[in-house]
């Protein structure tokens, strides 16, 4: 009661919620703004100016991308299948399962190949972690993380290391050692740390930097060494599930897709939003660059994939099928860029045409989800890991 | 059945979609006209009307979405597997047979989507009533269920039995034809929302993503920043579409011959040979590179500056060239950008005496502006603070040298000389497998040149051993 009493020199209604009520006098910038006492709290702790309220914040965000959508579609004179009329066919794609990788106990969720093209880490829901030779089908590591659900796992560049994260909300590393009586998790270096589960995680071009994404809607930048988090990237309203780095030359940029739907580039050096795309009908499970750099894919639980141009700043097509009808959760680009290789909750993987938007070919063989694919480094085979506990080479 | 409320928020989103597509087929399937054909089938003595064969549904599926015959059985497959389609003869396999079996459509009321999450009094029922009608022959699983749920939700059991009792008279009443379809039903709808142990659940969902509850709250800084992304995107600068398609198409062409899944690979695929001479004739530390390796170089400067080769090569033209310190610059501000966060300060004073203080052995040519800025950055050094310079240096070499580069005779010869590989003959018995040969694994590689005391390179030091692989 008694923070409420002041002065009222006047009684009437409040130019914010237009109650009746005794008003304060205040002064912003030598203007008088009459509001009830309420409304002034509410401005003070929003950190609002005079005439703007949340709702009005959100509606002049609104208008803003209704006519960046305009703006978008000004420059936009033809579709990717016309450009692509001239294009060769695919003739018959031949691809088989080369390899089939048992050992997890469980879901397997992640997998990434390391950059001598034959080795591969995957993770599973029991919280074990293998490096295997996928050529020999040897396995060369094993680790087992204290909590269950690892989402994410990445090889470093050099070879001699792997990260990985999940439920425990954090990300580490382990470098790989082969003296047979070394317990692998003696050396674990804990770098990442979010206040939700860890989506997914790469290294940067060294092993001295990581990028995470969390459950908690942000990306972050982390320094191996020290732990320190060098660059933190907010803008997603829910999840973050997926995110990868940018090929290019310049090198400085990482796309994340998200449970809002949204996709967004981000400048690792300044932490900005870049670009922004918005067009799925669902959740946004997995996002991959087009090997030059110049678009990227995403995959979706609306069951469809699309490809983005980010130079033209829009969607350029949509991939979808009537009989395909379960949600996608992992994609990626053969070497070339052509085909486009995307899995699916029925267990499928579908291959795609990337210029024409035909689906060129469907793959069969796992007995769960596909929760990951992933081409290798020189493009010859594809690797995927599903909720059926094994891990296929397809080629 | 009792009166189940939806409890909404421990629905799934994505499953939702998944469901209503699928009850779009389904209702599609029956549509007067142009759905499928139904006739009454023959279960024992008893005569079951609307039913189906698996292949008719087959057929059915291959013409509506024309796909081919491996998709459709998948397709139907999971129909099945979800529960929207369930057989008759041997009701507790779900799978889809492609031949004569009869199969129905479920009722709607059973839809997973309808009724999920089940609940566990809808389960006691269902127990309650097949042991009464079986006189407690359940099956071991369904015995250990029962007695679980007995203890859990005692405090109803009475309530349960009466239900169970009251169901099963009601059924009494209705013709054969009619209770064996209901029990079909009921049955369907149980195995796969209480799938019996060792058979796979498949609403397993995996994670709950929150329901639209935002991790970020939604307050005036969170819009304030929309609003500002918002206007930065409004002014950048965008490419019109048919100039940036063109560029996609042009990449694919390029890069098609390079691409190992689609063209294959000289002089074969390590995966379908077992042969891992493709990767040995491409290794870092070869004599001769392949001639593709060579041509991928001319693609982008980002190509010949990824491959060590590649780089190795245009350093000693450049140094031929003089130029050399603009490679070696650029490659020491990379290694600050991308290293430890301990050692960027020696590493911006390393550069700074080596390239840019006036006098420096390999100094850099960089034009005054840039210079100043970058001098006065170095007495706070951070992780980018050579970025400016870095980027002027880049695009000199990548618009004078790289282009000169590849129009010199060094770069000529040695795309002439590059290796074109045979391709490996498929073997006269196929059926007998080469071995795999093991590659020593990069970390076993690094260790090894530290305690050489060489530099530890990157990986891709993957030799073969003749020792046999080995097949876990």
């Amino acid at each position: 009661m008694c923070d409420q009493t002041f002065v009222a020199a006047t009684f009437g209604p409040c130019e914010c919620c237009e109650k009746a009520s005794p008003l304060m006098n205040i002064y912003i910038k030598a203007e008088a703004i009459n509001y009830c006492s309420f409304c002034v709290e509410v401005m003070a702790c929003a950190g609002l100016t005079a005439g703007e309220s949340v709702a009005s914040l959100k509606k002049e965000s609104e208008t803003l991308k209704k006519k960046l959508e305009e703006e978008r579609g000004k420059l936009s004179d033809i579709e990717l299948n016309q450009v692509a009329e001239k294009v060769e066919v695919l003739g018959a794609l031949a691809i088989k399962t080369r390899r089939v990788l048992k050992g997890h106990g469980n879901k397997v969720l992640c997998m990434d190949w390391c950059k001598d093209k034959r080795r591969i880490v995957s993770s599973s829901q029991d919280g074990k972690v293998i490096v295997w030779d996928a050529f020999t089908l040897n396995k060369e590591h094993g680790l087992n993380l204290p909590c269950t659900w690892v989402m994410a796992c990445a090889y470093a560049p050099s070879g001699c290391a792997v990260a990985c994260g999940g439920l425990d909300n954090k990300c580490s590393v382990f470098p790989l050692s082969l003296d047979k009586n070394e317990n692998l998790n003696a050396k674990k270096k804990s770098v990442a740390m979010h206040t939700n589960y860890v989506s997914g995680c790469t290294f940067t071009s060294s092993d001295m930097q990581l990028l995470t994404s969390s459950g908690d809607g942000t990306c972050a930048l982390w320094d191996v060494e020290s732990g320190q988090l060098l660059q933190s990237f907010h803008g997603h309203t829910a999840d973050v599930l997926s995110l990868d780095l940018a090929p290019s030359e310049t090198g400085n940029t990482f796309v994340s897709g998200g449970s809002d739907r949204k996709s967004n580039i981000w400048d690792m050096r300044s932490g900005q939003n870049v670009q922004s795309f918005e067009s799925h009908e669902s959740d946004i499970n997995c996002v991959k660059y087009y090997p030059s750099g110049d678009a990227f894919a995403s995959a979706s639980d609306d069951a469809t994939c699309r490809f983005f141009d980010l130079r033209a700043d829009r969607e350029v097509a949509v991939y979808q099928k009537d009989s395909v009808i379960f949600g996608a959760s992992t994609l990626d680009f053969s070497l070339s860029g052509r085909l486009l290789f995307a899995g699916y909750n029925d267990y499928t993987i579908n291959v795609w045409d990337v210029l024409k938007g035909t689906r060129a070919s469907i793959l069969f063989g796992h007995e769960n989800r596909v929760s990951r694919v992933r081409v290798s480094p020189d493009g010859t085979a594809l690797c995927s890991a599903s909720w059926d506990n094994t891990l296929r080479i397809w080629s | 059945m009792t009166i189940n409320t939806m409890a909404k928020g421990g629905w799934h989103r994505d499953q939702m979609s998944c469901f209503r597509k699928m009850e779009k087929v389904i209702v599609a399937m029956q549509d007067p006209d142009m759905g499928m054909k139904m006739r009454n089938q023959r279960l024992l003595i008893t005569v079951i009307p609307h039913a189906m064969t698996g292949r008719d549904i087959i057929d059915w599926l291959m013409k509506k979405y024309n796909i081919c015959e491996e998709e459709s059985l998948h397709i139907s497959g999971l129909l099945v597997k979800y529960g929207y389609i369930y057989p008759l003869k041997e009701p507790r396999s779900l799978v889809l047979r492609p031949d004569e079996s009869p199969y129905r459509f479920q009722t709607p009321y059973f839809w997973t989507s309808t009724r999920w999450p089940a609940s566990e009094l809808d389960y006691a029922i269902y127990l309650a009533k097949k042991n009464i009608r079986k006189q407690g022959e359940l099956m071991e699983y369904e015995k250990e269920r029962y007695s679980v749920l007995h203890k859990r939700i005692n405090h109803t059991w009475d309530f349960v039995v009466m239900q169970a009792r009251e169901q099963l008279r009601a059924s009494k009443q209705r013709r054969k034809a009619d209770r064996i379809v209901l029990e079909c039903q009921e049955q369907a709808y149980w195995l796969i929302n209480r799938p019996p142990p060792g058979a796979r659940n498949v609403l397993d969902m995996g994670l709950e993503r929150p329901n639209n509850t935002a991790r970020v709250t939604l307050n005036s800084e969170h819009y304030k920043n929309e609003i500002d992304t918002c206007k930065r995107a409004l002014g950048r600068n965008r490419v019109k579409s048919s100039i940036c398609l063109e560029g996609f198409m042009k990449y694919s062409e390029q890069y098609q011959n390079h691409d190992p899944i689609m063209q294959g690979c000289l002089p074969s695929n390590p995966w379908i040979s077992d042969d891992s001479a493709h990767w040995t004739i491409n290794l870092e530390t070869v004599p001769t590179p392949t001639r593709l390796r060579v041509e991928r170089w001319s693609f982008s400067f980002m190509e010949l500056l990824n491959d060590e080769m590649g780089r190795r090569e245009f350093m000693t033209y450049l140094e031929k060239e003089f130029s050399g310190e603009n490679l070696a610059f650029w490659q020491a501000c990379e290694d600050i950008k991308h290293g430890e966060s301990s050692k960027i300060v020696e590493k911006v004073e390393e550069i700074y005496r080596n390239f840019l203080a006036p006098g420096a052995p390999r100094w850099v040519n960089i034009d005054s502006k840039t210079m100043d800025k970058t001098l006065l950055g170095i007495r706070h050094p951070h992780r980018f603070v050579m970025e400016d310079a870095q980027m002027h240096i880049y695009f000199l070499i990548k618009k004078d040298s790289y282009p000169r580069y590849l129009k010199s005779d060094l770069y000529k010869n040695m795309l002439a000389k590059g290796i074109v590989p045979q391709e490996t003959k498929k073997s006269v018995f196929p059926f007998m497998r080469r071995q795999r040969h093991s590659s020593p694994s990069p970390a076993q590689v690094a260790t090894q040149a530290t305690e050489e005391g060489g530099n530890t390179k990157g990986a891709g030091q993957a030799g073969t051993n003749s020792a046999a692989g080995s097949n876990v």
